[in-house]
């Protein structure tokens, strides 16, 4: 069925040696700059380098255009950083926008050409009426066979929702589960836009979106910006005590509209991108001690846990219902509350998965610390699974 | 939604009105919307147009209450995948059926219908959408 690629090792490793995040939420008093320069300067201090060490910088960033009015936001970024006249590229994926960035900066200092490269993720979503946000967020998905007639983003989940449920027996409750889990992990993220706990009658009572999707299933529009700093992994130990190091850096395709995949119950491009990430790492599903999935939608973290292989297909909702990915449970998933209750401000949401995974390695995630965290996956998805980028990060190389 | 000039939505009447894809001559595959390039036989392959029969089952639906600009009027509707008899799929509109009725599996066939109306050129968007067979 896919194409088999001939696995090649980069020629150095690659760690995270800084990172940095705002707030997320509705930061009225911040517009795109402001929160793409705080999340920078954080990073920067963060690795305990200069600014004039970076040597390139590459901005994921869905819809500057369509929130804010704004294209040309990879030269912008390096104006309002002070790092004029570096390389500067803005990366768009839909939702896996700074994933994609991630994974060109990692090339980058994989490949020998460039020793420190700054990679950021932002999104300014709340300058904008609501119909206009869903408006921009629908261009994700394909225009002419699937917006023409009416449909809508969290309306194409809901379509892969009923089918998954009609196949597998999913239940109603148990993608519920995942917006409680996900709001109760979150209490505990002092940068998470929602800190509510809420029960699986709050999901249940709350109105209908697209059916079976109610509005405690989608994840919110949000601000935010999130940013690393990568380096050669040979100098890591220099810039921080608990250094990271991205074990696999892996990306699928798939079509844009679900009329063309093969089976819309799985994400071919995340089985795809896993099954290269886990080659590239060396490990296997069960080696993972945590992960940072998509959850855009209640559905797509029970279908990344089949298609990551936690569990077998078909399963997911079995597994959210036995606890085990709660904290607590044999692989925790989402501890940062995911995209669900920290947030998804779209073109931050691939970044801020890293600068979660970051500081649980660190140990530094205090009451949602996962714990003996050795091995992180952050799962990233653009649109309804036509981009998937996943990065393996590790204590070790 | 952005409102487009009329060459964006008349260059796709023949798929919109007519229900025309493709069919790759060599491997005997439908698509919809039609492509340039088999993706199965790449340059080998030889598409043709094809004017698919309309008849399908219902693949997959939801209920969208919360609908994009210009569908305020119609929700809430129905939107479907709909597995067309040639085996490939479309998504559209499943009408003349309440919500509660709509059901995986149900025998559905193609009806010309408005889609919807653009704010200020007044333009008058039309194109397929589904009623039970």
């Amino acid at each position: 069925m896919f194409d088999v690629f001939e696995y090649t090792k980069p020629k150095r490793d690659v760690a995270v040696i800084g990172v940095g995040t705002t707030k997320f939420g509705e930061l009225w008093d911040k517009g795109l700059k402001e929160l793409v320069v705080e999340a920078g300067i954080k990073a920067v201090e963060d690795a305990g380098i200069s600014g004039k060490q970076l040597q390139l910088l590459i901005g994921g960033n869905m819809s500057g255009g369509m929130f804010s009015g704004q294209e040309h936001i990879g030269a912008l970024l390096a104006d309002y950083l002070g790092l004029n006249n570096i390389p500067a590229i803005r990366t768009e994926a839909a939702c896996a926008s700074s994933s994609v960035a991630l994974r060109i900066g990692y090339l980058a200092v994989a490949s020998g050409l460039y020793d420190f490269v700054a990679i950021g993720g932002a999104e300014k979503m709340t300058d904008v009426y609501g119909s206009q946000a869903t408006t921009t967020l629908a261009g994700a998905m394909d225009q002419e066979t699937e917006a023409y007639f009416g449909t809508t983003f969290p309306g194409v989940y809901a379509l892969i929702a009923k089918r998954h449920m009609h196949e597998y027996g999913t239940t109603r409750e148990q993608l519920a589960m995942v917006a409680v889990k996900n709001h109760e992990n979150a209490l505990h993220n002092p940068i998470a836009h929602f800190q509510r706990k809420i029960g699986i009658d709050d999901v249940l009572k709350s109105p209908l979106v697209a059916d079976p999707l109610r509005l405690l299933d989608c994840s919110p529009i949000t601000d935010g910006a999130s940013a690393l700093i990568l380096g050669p992994a040979d100098t890591a130990k220099k810039h921080t005590d608990t250094p990271v190091y991205i074990k696999a850096s892996a990306q699928a395709s798939d079509t844009l509209s679900l009329i063309g995949r093969r089976n819309i119950c799985t994400l071919d491009a995340t089985v795809q991108a896993a099954r290269r990430a886990y080659e590239q790492a060396g490990i296997q599903a069960k080696d993972i001690d945590f992960a940072e999935v998509h959850d855009c939608f209640t559905i797509n973290e029970i279908i990344a846990y089949e298609d990551l292989g936690f569990c077998k297909k078909g399963e997911g909702g079995k597994l959210i219902e036995e606890g085990v990915t709660q904290l607590g449970g044999k692989i925790p998933v989402n501890p940062s509350g995911g995209l669900k209750a920290k947030g998804h401000p779209v073109g931050a949401t691939g970044v801020a998965q890293i600068v979660e995974i970051v500081k649980q390695l660190g140990g530094e995630a205090g009451k949602r610390q996962v714990s003996g965290a050795e091995i992180g996956l952050a799962h990233n998805v653009g649109g309804s699974g036509a981009t998937v980028c996943i990065h393996i990060l590790g204590r070790e190389k | 939604m952005t409102e487009y000039a009329v060459p964006f939505h008349w260059r796709r009447f023949k798929e919109r009105y007519l229900l025309i894809g493709s069919k790759c001559e060599k491997c005997k595959r439908y698509f919809y919307p039609g492509r340039a390039i088999c993706p199965v036989c790449r340059r080998s392959g030889s598409l043709k147009d094809y004017r698919f029969s309309g008849k399908g089952k219902v693949f997959s639906y939801t209920i969208i209450h919360v609908p994009p600009k210009g569908f305020e009027a119609y929700a809430p509707y129905i939107i479907a995948i709909i597995e067309l008899e040639e085996g490939c799929k479309v998504i559209s509109q499943v009408v003349d059926c309440k919500p509660e009725d709509i059901k995986i599996g149900m025998p559905v066939r193609a009806c010309f219908r408005k889609i919807r109306e653009e704010d200020k050129s007044g333009l008058v968007l039309y194109g397929f959408k589904f009623r039970p067979d």
